[in-house]
């Protein structure tokens, strides 16, 4: 059979971490700064309390939505952490990781030729999922000079007639950059004058170092026209169990909920009942792994200034974005050749957007040991090009 | 006394890692290593940081000879000294690695470090029960440490995460 594979589907470009992957997965020795997840196994509280669960034989499935019960926490975690209410019965779901929480909102709100604004460089996924659906994704760049924040001229400049949507994600992955409460009110502005939806990924809320952070749903006017995307991964340290939320007007919520039971059913149960605990009784371990991160941030951003790899101040989430511009190569040239001549991997800029060239990513993770062995050897690279 | 944010976090970094390189330490905390060296300086003077020291598992090596055991000791409070006085007749002896005044079924709870079994039964027998204010004591002796002061004695999980993911 001739065009076994979908067309759109053909299209689509595998994601530029892959190909280093399998690069980096096959070296012994190599310290990992690749790495898009916390260095914390689940608290053990949280981990109990699913094991519980399977002893008590909560092995069936739960309504689309979620259990009422996690879907209540959420609620009431929301409005403590973030100051935004939303009703559990109504306005929240449970979904499978902040991915599919994301792409649930795609689907719901994108028509075939809308445009969704991204801000790059950003994560991998946004832009597939958008044209997964037919919409286009429209590619901004973030202000460079600025630490990565956003240029509202161009940002406004990129808005069309068919533009639906703007995706948001502060603290960014891959720069770490967090927007001030100032700068998401100029972007409500444009929001409100275009009449537009924002997506706002907040899955690194719980990881803003300097400053509170602040939802987009919280500004004036905008709860009605945010989805609010989260979720148990980086915050909770619950990678590996795919779990994540979704909160937003109850029209868009009740939308995504068509697609959800029937493309995904409901979550993992187990996973939902740990993440129960966590909301009940997880959050103050959420402080001690902000702190840990914090005090690698410093120490790892002041000494890859140090070594002559400027680096602007991350706010958030647990990635450095240095600039190697000086070195002369290319982001995939110096994580390449850094990986080979030193067995550090790190993720080359490009592969997160254009705008992202010049720059690789990395994450700090990793143990204090680990960090001051990385700037060792990144230092030892790096002088070769003096 | 009330300490300073950087103070605070400081401290909590040294006493994870005492041996934390003054370089590093000065960066976690965003100081200079002038102005992180001066603050060790005065909370050692202070006495907050009173001793830097050594998780050890001894279990490890094998021409080490000791045993630790907790006492709980019942005494009689003494008119205006209260328990102080007793306590320090109890810490004073080298034998005594620590000393807790307690609430609950006892007063004092009291660690031994001896060589051996008879040793401890020794210095309870001799040393520690015939103190004045002591009425009666009660030994239990460690059998194995898996955790101490925070940190667990068997090796950590590896890292398990796959090395490059978005």
């Amino acid at each position: 059979m001739r065009n076994r594979i979908a067309q759109h589907v053909q299209k689509l470009q595998p994601s530029g971490i892959r190909r280093f992957f399998d690069l980096a997965a096959n070296m012994e020795g190599v310290i990992s700064l690749g790495v898009g997840e916390p260095d914390f196994v689940t608290s053990w509280g949280v981990r109990e309390a699913c094991i519980a669960s399977l002893h008590n034989g909560h092995t069936s499935y739960t309504a689309n939505a979620g259990l009422l019960e996690l879907r209540k926490e959420i609620s009431r975690y929301l409005v403590e952490q973030f100051e935004v209410e939303y009703r559990p019965e109504t306005d929240v779901i449970v979904t499978v990781g902040a991915s599919q929480a994301l792409d649930l909102s795609i689907r719901a709100i994108v028509d075939p030729g809308d445009e969704v604004i991204v801000i790059e460089p950003c994560f991998v996924s946004y832009a597939p999922l958008i044209e997964l659906v037919g919409g286009t994704a429209v590619k901004v760049g973030a202000n460079e000079e600025k630490g990565f924040s956003l240029d509202f001229d161009v940002l406004e400049s990129s808005i069309t007639e068919r533009t639906k949507a703007i995706l948001l994600c502060f603290p960014n992955n891959p720069t770490g950059t967090m927007l001030s409460k100032d700068e998401l009110i100029q972007v409500s502005r444009l929001v409100e004058k275009h009449d537009l939806l924002v997506l706002s990924d907040e899955i690194y809320a719980e990881l803003s170092f300097d400053e509170k952070f602040t939802s987009f749903a919280t500004l004036p006017g905008m709860k009605e026209r945010t989805i609010l995307i989260s979720g148990f991964s980086k915050g909770f340290a619950m990678t590996g169990w795919r779990l994540g939320f979704v909160a937003g007007p109850t029209d868009i919520i009740e939308a995504m909920l068509k697609i959800h039971q029937y493309a995904m059913m409901c979550a993992s149960t187990m996973a939902q009942y740990g993440a129960i605990e966590a909301l009940k009784n997880g959050r103050q371990d959420i402080e001690v792994m902000k702190k840990s991160y914090r005090r690698r941030r410093n120490y790892f951003v002041a000494s890859l200034n140090e070594i002559g790899l400027h680096c602007h101040n991350p706010g958030g989430a647990f990635y450095a974005f240095p600039s190697v511009k000086e070195t002369g190569l290319s982001s995939q040239e110096f994580a390449e050749r850094l990986l080979l001549e030193e067995k550090v991997a790190v993720v080359p800029g490009n592969v997160f957007g254009e705008s992202g060239e010049g720059y690789v990513r990395c994450s700090y993770a990793s143990s204090l040991e680990q960090l001051q062995e990385a700037i060792k050897r990144m230092e030892r690279f790096v002088k070769q090009f003096r | 006394m009330q300490l300073t944010e950087k103070e605070l976090d400081l401290l909590q970094i040294i006493e994870e890692n005492g041996r934390m390189k003054i370089d590093v330490l000065s960066k976690m905390v965003e100081l200079t290593e002038a102005e992180t060296e001066n603050m060790l300086q005065n909370l050692e003077e202070q006495r907050i940081i009173v001793e830097y020291g050594a998780v050890i598992d001894w279990r490890k090596v094998d021409n080490f000879e000791g045993v630790t055991a907790m006492i709980d000791v019942k005494v009689t409070p003494k008119r205006e000294v209260g328990f102080d006085e007793i306590a320090k007749n109890i810490y004073r002896f080298p034998e005594v690695k620590s000393v807790y005044l307690m609430s609950g079924a006892y007063d004092l709870s009291v660690v031994i470090e001896g060589k051996s079994l008879s040793q401890v039964a020794n210095f309870v027998s001799e040393k520690l029960s015939t103190l004045d204010s002591v009425i009666s004591t009660t030994t239990h002796f460690i059998l194995k440490k898996y955790k101490h002061d925070g940190t667990i004695f068997d090796q950590g999980e590896d890292d398990r995460r796959i090395v490059v993911s978005p």
